[in-house]
């Protein structure tokens, strides 16, 4: 199991660092909600891999048979965050493609940049 | 836990947060009053920031919320270093807030209530005790700090704000990275009870610790745009509108606060003492070193204003790198100079390029709840012209150079002249050379560029109208600069104070005590 959540992690993120670096803007919000849930798998993956145990300590229970409560606390604020920022940042996006014309991460297709420098004379 | 005023501490949050709620269900029509409400918040901010500043002595106040004991309850903590921040902030919220209210606000929807948000979220950084709760005021922070760099729209602020967004998004995960390595290897996020754990014997845990908190401090170091971590700084500030580049100049501060905070409180003594202090160092200086270049080439302020923040962020790095307490408070005393004088700059940049450039805000994007700010001339009080504008607004820039370049007779000059003594006073390794170098390289690569500016904009003949000064403008820009002189003038009591906070910083056990209470070491 510990084996599989880490190649999980490790695809997860991989990707997401790889859509990250690509020139548009969807691949770049894509590579962000990826690295999300790499990120969050691994902060679960923090509190230990236990399987069948309740993150609640009931009466006569031992202390050792329950998962960690806090990881799993802190995932979901997490994904809340991340969730509400990738939302604002598809917002930015649109708003980016709307203004610009173009839905590259610089605002300028590679091509119009050079005219664009040489016309301004910057 | 009874009287009123120990429930002081928390007011800095739950203040700007209850008022800014109520703001959202207002109409967005009835401006004034919601201009009203966010500057009573923001005056009664630094009322109780003057209070906090009152109370505070060498042990710490605690804040326990709903009393619940340290290492499981969520604690507030505020030392003199938090509570110089927390001052700090509320001045320069106050300031930028009057500044905004002459026009700024209305140039687009809800400024008031992201504005307070903006607040809690660094007031609620510099009070906590513990990393998740700081990952959770970081979050509120930047959140409402894209809103504030896309205030007033156009396509130099969407472009600007979209590599904003990405950088902090990654930055942020970082940061969980980081957190949950530290929770996965100690079973606890509270910094005290961190710090105490890591004043015991080592194991081989240790290593895994220290790696959660490099991964940790690549987050922070972004967010005050340490090089190489730090390119997305410039343009940003720069294409954000004045009253938001103003208070973005506290967010990098942020940053810069909790590396200074958690390098001292966790590897200040103990199993992995000294941890990442070099790289801090070389960071520091090396962020110094791009600051100044990138100062060198500016033409416009608010980029030198941007370029200013980013040297005044490496130079405490810097200063923490070299493991001097003395140079580390002379660089806290620094910080607050610089960052008041470098909000002033951005200010002063905007009333500057009034007038120069009107195509910038030309491209609205939400057009329905858009209004030009700078339509509406006669319509608000903004028509009355103080006389001389050209004389104020050429004295706010000469003080505003002298500050940011450390030159006599301001306070700027005092921080600096305090790292040096501070560093001279010690043995003088080849490193402090370097660092005393380089800050003095640093304060003439921020004079030439500044004073190229000030000709430029004050004293070469050209046809763009005089700056206008409203009456409301004024007031902001006096008040920055006038706590600037006041630093100057009472720099002794000042650096007294600082020195104290770098002391109670240094005192491991003392936090540790204070936060877990009774039976600790």
């Amino acid at each position: 199991m510990e084996l599989v959540l880490s190649l999980g992690i490790g695809v997860l993120a991989a990707s997401g660092v790889w859509l990250l670096l690509r020139p548009r803007t969807f691949q770049a919000i894509l590579g962000l909600s990826l690295l999300t849930y790499a990120v969050n798998l691994f902060i679960f993956a923090m509190g230990r891999l236990k399987v069948g145990a309740a993150p609640v300590l009931a009466s006569g229970t031992d202390a050792a048979g329950i998962a960690d409560p806090v990881p799993q606390a802190l995932v979901l604020t997490a994904l809340v965050i991340s969730f509400a920022l990738t939302a604002l940042f598809l917002v930015v996006l649109l708003a980016a493609r709307g203004v610009t014309g173009s839905d590259h991460v610089d605002g300028q297709e590679p091509g119009r940049r050079e005219q664009g420098l040489g016309k301004s004379g910057r | 836990m009874s009287a009123w005023s120990d429930h002081l501490l928390v007011l800095p949050i739950v203040l700007p947060i209850a008022a800014s709620g109520i703001m959202l269900l207002l109409d967005e029509r009835r401006s004034g009053l919601k201009a009203a409400m966010s500057l009573a918040t923001a005056a009664a901010l630094l009322v109780v920031a003057l209070a906090l500043a009152a109370q505070v002595t060498d042990a710490p106040l605690i804040y326990r919320l709903g009393n619940w004991a340290a290492p499981y309850g969520i604690v507030l903590v505020a030392d003199r270093l938090s509570v110089l921040m927390l001052l700090l902030t509320a001045v320069l919220g106050l300031f930028a807030l009057v500044f905004a209210v002459a026009r700024w606000d209305r140039a687009g929807p809800r400024f008031h209530a992201l504005f307070l948000l903006l607040l809690m979220g660094v007031n609620g950084a510099f009070l906590t005790g513990d990393l998740f709760n700081l990952f959770v005021f970081f979050e509120v922070m930047l959140a409402a700090s894209y809103g504030l760099v896309l205030h007033g729209s156009g396509e130099a602020r969407i472009r600007a704000g979209l590599a904003y967004i990405a950088v902090n998004l990654i930055a942020s995960l970082f940061f969980l990275v980081g957190v949950s390595l530290i929770y996965g290897t100690m079973g606890t996020l509270n910094m005290a009870d961190l710090a105490r754990r890591l004043s015991g014997p080592g194991s081989e845990d240790v290593v895994l610790v220290e790696a959660g908190c490099a991964v940790l401090g690549l987050a922070f170091l972004i967010k005050c745009s340490a090089w190489p971590l730090g390119f997305w700084l410039a343009p940003t500030y720069a294409a954000a509108s004045a009253p938001a580049a103003a208070v973005l100049a506290i967010l990098s501060k942020v940053g810069v606060y909790v590396v200074v905070r958690l390098s001292l409180l966790l590897f200040g003594a103990g199993v992995s003492e000294g941890f990442g202090q070099g790289w801090l160092f070389a960071v520091g200086l090396a962020t110094v070193a791009y600051g100044t270049l990138g100062i060198l080439g500016v033409r416009d302020v608010m980029r030198a204003a941007a370029y200013a923040v980013m040297i005044s962020s490496g130079t405490v790095l810097g200063a923490l790198g070299t493991g001097n307490r003395a140079a580390l408070s002379g660089a806290l005393f620094y910080l607050v100079g610089s960052t008041l004088a470098a909000a002033a700059l951005f200010l002063l940049g905007e009333i500057l390029q009034r007038g120069r450039d009107p195509a910038a805000a030309s491209l609205a994007v939400f057009a329905d709840e858009y209004r030009d700010p700078f339509d509406d001339e006669g319509a608000t009080e903004t028509g009355r012209v103080i006389p001389a504008a050209s004389a104020i607004a050429g004295g706010a820039f000469l003080l505003c150079t002298l500050m940011l370049a450390g030159l006599p007779p301001l306070a700027g000059f005092i921080g600096k002249l305090a790292m040096f003594s501070g560093l001279a006073a010690g043995a003088m390794p080849g490193s402090a050379w370097a660092f005393i170098f380089l800050l003095t390289v640093s304060s003439l690569g921020t004079l030439v560029p500044l004073v190229r500016l000030g000709i430029l904009g004050f004293w070469v003949p050209h046809d763009d109208p005089d700056p206008v000064i409203g009456p409301l403008e004024f007031t902001a820009l006096a008040g920055l600069l006038g706590i600037c002189l006041g630093l100057s003038l009472w720099g002794g009591t000042g650096l007294a104070y600082t020195d104290r906070a770098v002391e109670g910083l240094s005192n491991a056990a003392g936090y540790i005590h204070a936060v877990l209470g009774e039976g600790t070491p």
